[in-house]
Order: structure tokens, then C-alpha cells, then sequence
């Protein structure tokens, strides 16, 4: 579904990718760990076509429905969007004067209406944000006040899970969903990645300092990033042996 | 009647002299009085270019609130001077919106000629292309007048680095017991916020339509006729992005 090959990319004219490749087959959920100032982060933006990441060298394909693929890095933000790619941000951006509730139903329909789709009606919407919102067991309240805004960092995390659930992505990219969790919330979090993206026709990258949120999200993959170059791949063990050894005895 | 101002004049310093040499010499401004104890509420429309005076006198504990949208023409022009006497309440909300090479201004002098009166003046402007707008907002204190309670609170948006904003608050205090707080910023849109709603689907000037309508919504908060003016400001708004 996802193909990176030898992506390098700069932020600022620094190289921070250098020569990463990576390939997520539908139906899969990849993680990626790695210390600080690995790539983790840069790789989620260009992926998600944030301005001031550029690619150098390299390509990212990201399939279509029929499975033709299409360049990725030649799409604008939305315009991913519109084709299925969801980016979990790790610091979630306040916006104030927009209340989730528009914020979201006006972008599902944007995203419905690149599909060539119908609307979503005002009434269809929220029955769809009250479901996503129960799954993730946030009050339909706080989806009515402007987005982020005085919300915990366990509450916009748990609200980008939300609008994962209500935008119905095939591929999420999560960079460090699990950061700024306490334990109750990490479980509903890993239960509400699971019962949204764990499909036949979904994948998932999630990108993670630590092996508690894989014990809830099995990965089928796990890689280590550093450096800009994924170093290592394995099964989840691989987690656990990070976890136990850390990065330096088995990135090197 | 008074001499054609220049731009050496402060109050027309930013001012479309040629615009305002055409219109001149200007009708006497309307004179509103509102009576003590009275409640004035009035929504202004501003949209092919005008330069109106309006002179408001407001009695004791008498309250207006005036909502203005300033959108249209070449050159707009509203001009406000406002007297209030004991424990009266004036209420301003009022956003200006311009692109191509539009000047839009509101100018305000607000007088506290005596004691215990309110006034609160909430002001946005969205400025494209190179189109400038201007607040000019004068708050002057009669020495009698304290416990003045006075706020103006000024923001605009450049969309472009070609835009211009001019703001000045501008207090001239004789009271010794009094609340006089300005605000002003002066701002782009913010980066992130736009790269957040794009990266959930929204196309750029949808994502910058939204900023830009909560940048300016609040301002007409309670306002006579307030979803019509919220509607012509978003229409409005969506010529620029």
C-alpha cells in the first residue's frame, strides 16, 4: 500500500532522511522506534507533505483503492488526504474560533467530494462523530469546542483518534500517538487504533518511543530508524529486545 | 465648514486623499442622541465606498452598540465620535475587510465626559493584496470622569506581505481613577493551524476561509441582524483567499 525507496529528505537544508526505505502491504500495521533525532518525525511530515520538508532524492508511492499507485510526494496535503493517507500528529495544533464539530464535517466532506461523493448531512455527521467519539470514550461535548483548545495532551490525542474514526482512512501514519498517555488512556487509544484500522484493506505506521502501546497495537513489523535509515527490521520480539538492550547495542 | 484634510492631518494620515478630495465637501455627520436610560443598537454595512460621520451622544446610562462591516469600495471610510456621559455603556464591534487595492478606516474618538462610564471597542481587520486598513482610536478622559472603564482591543491579519494595517489606540487621560486598557496585534495566518486542517482534507483557501471567520466572528457577537453580517463578512472573506 506504502513504498518509500531511498527517500532522502532535508528540514531547513539539514539532511535528516538519508536513504530510507520501507514498504507496508495492506492489511499490516508497521512500527518504527528509534532515539531522538532519528528521522521519526520528519519521516511522518513528508509523508504528510508539510511545507519546508524537502525530498532530495527518492519516491513514495501510496496505492489507490484498484491498487494502481500513485506518487505520493507529488500530491498536496489535501489532496492525500482525499486519497485515504490520515497523519496522527504528535503535537496536536489548537485552533481557536473553530469547533471540532465544523472542523471535521466540513473536512470529511471536502474529502467526500474530491471522492466525487455526496455530503454527509448535518444530522448523518453526528450520529457518525457521536459513534467515533463513544469508541474513544470522549465526551460529544468536547467535540463541540474549538479544536484542542484547553484539551490535556490525553485529550488531543484521543481527539486525533477521533477524527481517524470519523475520516476513515486506509492508511494512518501516528507519530508518538502514545506520548502524554496515562495508562487508562492508552488502552482506549491502542483499542480505538485497533477497532478503526486493524482491516483487511487499512494499514498502519506507528511511530513510538516505547513498547507499552505495542503490547495493545501487535505489530507486524517493527523497525528501528537512525540516523535518517531504517537500521533494523523484525517482529514484534524486536520491541521487546529494544526495550530490554536499548537503541545504542542494536542500531549499531 | 473645515478644511480639506491632508495627509499631514493625523486622522487622515493613511487616508485615499484623492477619495476624499472628490467627496469633499462632506455632509454634516448624522447626529445621533440617544436619551437617558436609553438603548441604541444600529448595524452598519459599509460595501461601495463612503465616508460617514456619525456623531452618537449618549445620555446618562444610556447604552449603544453599533456593529460595523466595512467591505466595499475603493475607499471606505467610517468615522465615529462618540460622548459619554454618567455611567453611559458603548458597545463597538466592527471588522474590516479588503483586498486588491482597497483603504478601509475606521477612525473612533470616544469621549468619557463623566464619571462611571463603560465603552469597549473590539476591532479585526483582514487585509489582502494591497489593500491597507486603518483604526484610528482615540479615547479621551474628562478630568470629572473617573471610574472610566475603557477598552480597545485591535487585531488585524496581512494575507499577503504586500497588505498594510495601521492601528493606534490612543488614550489622553485627565482622570486619576480610571481603567484604560489597548490591545493591538498585527499577524499573519498561523502555519501550522493551516498545514493541520489541510492535512484532514480541507483545500488551502478552505483552510484559510475557516481561520479567517473565526478570526473575525466574535466581533459581531449579539449584533442587530448579526447572521446576515456574519454571512456578507464570509462572502467576503472568500473573495480574498
Amino acid at each position: 500500500m506504502l513504498k518509500i525507496e531511498n527517500l532522502h529528505a532535508t528540514v531547513a537544508d539539514k539532511p535528516i532522511l538519508k536513504g530510507l526505505s520501507l514498504s507496508i502491504n495492506a492489511g499490516e500495521i508497521h512500527a518504527i522506534m528509534g532515539p531522538n533525532g532519528a528521522g521519526k518525525s520528519t519521516l511522518s511530515y513528508v509523508l504528510g507533505g508539510r511545507p519546508g520538508y524537502e525530498v532530495t532524492e527518492g519516491s513514495a508511492t501510496f496505492a489507490k483503492e484498484n491498487g494502481e499507485a500513485q506518487d505520493l510526494l507529488d500530491m498536496d496535503p489535501h489532496e492525500r488526504a482525499a486519497a485515504g493517507l490520515f497523519l496522527g500528529f504528535q503535537y496536536p495544533v489548537e485552533i481557536p474560533g473553530v469547533s471540532n464539530v465544523q472542523f471535521l464535517r466540513e473536512s470529511l466532506n471536502a474529502q467526500r467530494k474530491a471522492r466525487g461523493l455526496e455530503p454527509l448531512s448535518g444530522g448523518d455527521f453526528l450520529k457518525l462523530a457521536r459513534e467515533k467519539a463513544g469508541l474513544l470514550k470522549m465526551d460529544m461535548d468536547m467535540l463541540k469546542r474549538p479544536v484542542n483548545v484547553g484539551f490535556s495532551g490525553g485529550e488531543k490525542k484521543r481527539n486525533e483518534m477521533v477524527q481517524m474514526g470519523i475520516l476513515d482512512p486506509r492508511l494512518a501514519i501516528l507519530d508518538e500517538t502514545d506520548s502524554g498517555l496515562d495508562i487508562d488512556a492508552l488502552r482506549i487509544v491502542g483499542d480505538g487504533i485497533n477497532s478503526i484500522m486493524r482491516r483487511p484493506d487499512k494499514a498502519v505506521l506507528l511511530i513510538t518511543h516505547y513498547q507499552r502501546l505495542l503490547d495493545y497495537v501487535q505489530p507486524d513489523l517493527v523497525h528501528v530508524l537512525a540516523a535518517g535509515r531504517i537500521v533494523k527490521s523484525g517482529g514484534p520480539e524486536l520491541a521487546l529486545e529494544l526495550e530490554r538492550e536499548g537503541y545504542a547495542e542494536i542500531a549499531a | 465648514m473645515t478644511a480639506r484634510p491632508t495627509r499631514r492631518d493625523e486622522a487622515w494620515r493613511y487616508s485615499d486623499i484623492d477619495a476624499v478630495t472628490a467627496a469633499w465637501p462632506l455632509p454634516a455627520p448624522e447626529s445621533i442622541v440617544v436619551p437617558a436610560g436609553g438603548d441604541f443598537r444600529r448595524a452598519i454595512v459599509q460595501d461601495e465606498g463612503d465616508i460617514r460621520q456619525i456623531e452618537l451622544v449618549l445620555g446618562k446610562g444610556a447604552a449603544a452598540s453599533l456593529h460595523i462591516l466595512n467591505i466595499g469600495g475603493a475607499y471606505g471610510r467610517i468615522e465615529l465620535a462618540v460622548t459619554l456621559h454618567e455611567g453611559a455603556d458603548f458597545h463597538l464591534g466592527a471588522a474590516q475587510i479588503g483586498g486588491g487595492e482597497q483603504n478601509l478606516e475606521i477612525v473612533t474618538t470616544v469621549t468619557h465626559a463623566e464619571p462611571g462610564a463603560t465603552s469597549r471597542q473590539v476591532v479585526r481587520s483582514v487585509l489582502g493584496g494591497t489593500a491597507t486598513g486603518t483604526y484610528l482610536g482615540k479615547v479621551a478622559v474628562a478630568r470629572d470622569a473617573q471610574q472610566t472603564d475603557s477598552e480597545q482591543d485591535v487585531k488585524a491579519m496581512l494575507l499577503g506581505r504586500s497588505a498594510t494595517a495601521n492601528a493606534k489606540p490612543e488614550l489622553e487621560i485627565f482622570a486619576d481613577d480610571v481603567k484604560c486598557a489597548h490591545g493591538c496585534a498585527i499577524g499573519e495566518l498561523d502555519a501550522m493551524a493551516l498545514y493541520y486542517l489541510q492535512s484532514r482534507g480541507l483545500p488551502p483557501a478552505e483552510a484559510k476561509k475557516i481561520l479567517l471567520q473565526a478570526f473575525v466572528a466574535g466581533v459581531f457577537d449579539g449584533a442587530e441582524d448579526e447572521e446576515h453580517l456574519q454571512a456578507l463578512a464570509l462572502t467576503k472573506l472568500g473573495e480574498l483567499v
